[in-house]
């Protein structure tokens, strides 16, 4: 995708919400440096709505930027620049501050299409909350490896196959297929 | 890997130009946004990680278990031309063709169906049908859906649902988008002002190609905007009951055309066919708009020795990828329209476009 403004690979997605309106922002890092400084550079009135669209101060905003995932390891600010989360587990962990994002976007704050059907029998939870542990799990074997820790990378990577082990088995207990296994690479 | 050339010769299920309402819908289509748990979204991932997601999902979505056919694709090691031929037939978005790393996309024989691997989620789901057939659609996206889902942990949280890399799509996942042919509303004008009450019932409105309401060709995509807080069902009915009322304006207006202006409107139809036969160089803008034209004169009656299908078919082999890939030769802009003239004049010499 192209920048809105010239003619360079667009690499931020802002997604702003204006009065109820969603606009999609699309620029490359010069155009989108200029953007985000007219945007929220001088302190803002807090009645008048930063991107998130509720009033938050430029403080309170900064304080929320510094927010991190502690899976994927992104901040709240460059989820606000790209558009983009990190990863599942974002969901759960800015849950509150994603909260009124969403409700601007879609009037809505709850699920009520339909739900995953895990194998009847099985004892696998609707949510695969546990499963976004694999991610944390992963950066850490990374940072133990560039460590030369790879004592701690074998116990990590064991911790991995342990946790997708038990989504397995859960599954196995419903129909004994082996099928969605999802299985660790090695090769971190 | 699928051999693209034999694509290249048949006719994708959008355009077939079949199914109810076909001569203003073109095609319904549901497309559903999903990510696997244990990975974080595409945009954050390594380009290892990037690797295995695909590794994970291909080995599971060409072994599912009721044995539905599905070719992949790998569409990291495709040339240019290769994928945006894929963007021309709608089998891939323009994003996924222009991203890099590990990528790919699984299609069904029919076209119906194409599930892109590593687009801005995990896994694309996408299902289509020529003509207005939103419930069959669903039928047989939410079968795929439900089958993929025992085999892959989608990432599901009890109260956002269907986690996806954009807020924007979370919940359901679920863009339901009609493909609609509006020439008569453009020409009389209207086209802004429907816009205008589609966008305050939150439904989003796209030119199928060109931005906005700068739609090349008149042909314009209806959407749903939000995919939380409504069921699959609710928002599908959100996009389908405005449909027939689209439907009716657009058959008014062309009647309107006929009844007051029909010298007029028979002379714009009949320079779009005189263009199209005789032009010895034209470009893709150019083409579209007059085989839409062209398009709204058969169905008017104006004209009665072409197929509606065959323009339909036409829409498509005339934009560049497929010219390329039927020439046999990559061409730049310039050979490219003359090439685009000469197909088009061989096509309406022979009366068919499987001639060529």
């Amino acid at each position: 995708m192209r920048c809105q403004q010239c003619d360079k690979q667009a690499m931020f997605h802002i997604t702003e919400l204006e009065s109820g309106e969603v606009r999609e922002v699309h620029l490359c890092e010069d155009h989108a440096r200029n953007y985000l400084n007219q945007s929220e550079g001088t302190e803002q009135p807090a009645e008048s709505a930063g991107p998130l669209g509720v009033g938050q101060t430029a403080e309170e905003l900064s304080a929320l930027d510094q927010k991190v995932c502690e899976m994927c390891g992104i901040t709240f600010f460059e989820f606000r620049n790209q558009g983009r989360l990190g990863c599942p587990h974002d969901y759960a962990q800015f849950e509150q501050e994603l909260e009124p994002l969403i409700a601007n976007i879609h009037g809505a704050v709850e699920h009520t299409g339909r739900r995953p059907r895990r194998p009847a029998g099985g004892d696998l939870p609707e949510s695969t909350e546990s499963l976004t542990r694999v991610i944390g799990l992963r950066k850490e074997i990374r940072e133990a490896v560039e460590q030369e820790e790879y004592e701690r990378a074998g116990t990590l990577r064991d911790e991995i196959q342990h946790v997708l082990d038990n989504w397995h088995a859960g599954e196995q207990a419903a129909d004994g297929s082996d099928s969605v296994r999802p299985t660790e690479t090695p090769s971190n | 890997m699928m051999k693209l050339d034999s694509l290249t010769t048949s006719i994708g299920e959008w355009l077939k130009g079949t199914g109810p309402e076909s001569d203003i819908v073109m095609s319904s289509r549901v497309r559903l946004a999903r990510n696997l748990a244990q990975y974080p979204f595409v945009g954050r991932a390594s380009d290892h990680e990037r690797g295995e997601v695909e590794q994970f999902l291909r080995s599971r979505l060409l072994r599912l278990p009721s044995r539905l056919t599905l070719e992949y694709v790998d569409v990291g090691g495709l040339g240019e031309l290769d994928r945006q031929f894929l963007v021309e037939r709608q089998l891939i978005s323009r994003e996924h063709a222009e991203a890099v790393g590990s990528r790919g996309v699984a299609i069904d024989p029919r076209e119906q169906l194409s599930l892109m691997v590593n687009e801005e989620d995990h896994l694309r789901i996408q299902c289509v049908h020529s003509g207005l057939d939103l419930e069959a659609v669903w039928q047989q996206i939410s079968a795929v859906d439900d089958e993929i889902e025992t085999v892959v942990p989608y990432a599901f949280h009890s109260r956002w649902g269907y986690l996806t890399a954009c807020p924007t799509n979370v919940g359901t996942g679920i863009r339901v988008s009609v493909m609609l042919h509006l020439p008569a509303l453009v020409i009389t004008r209207q086209i802004d002002k429907v816009f205008r009450s589609l966008h305050k019932i939150s439904l989003a409105v796209r030119g199928l190609y060109g931005e906005g309401s700068q739609a090349f060709g008149d042909f314009y995509q209806i959407s749903n905007q939000t995919t939380l807080g409504k069921t699959e069902q609710e928002l599908i009915a959100q996009v389908a009951d405005v449909v027939p009322v689209l439907i009716d304006y657009e058959r008014r207006a062309r009647d309107f055309l006929v009844r007051e202006t029909e010298q007029n409107i028979h002379d714009q139809v009949s320079r779009a066919y005189g263009i199209l036969r005789t032009a010895q160089t034209i470009t893709a803008e150019e083409t579209m708009q007059l085989l839409s034209r062209v398009r709204m004169g058969v169905l008017l009656g104006l004209l009665d020795d072409v197929d509606v299908a065959d323009i339909n078919l036409l829409l498509v082999r005339t934009q560049p990828a497929h010219l390329q890939k039927l020439r046999g030769t990559e061409l730049d802009t310039k050979d490219r329209n003359i090439e685009r003239a000469r197909f088009l004049r061989k096509y309406f010499e022979t009366g068919s476009a499987e001639a060529n």
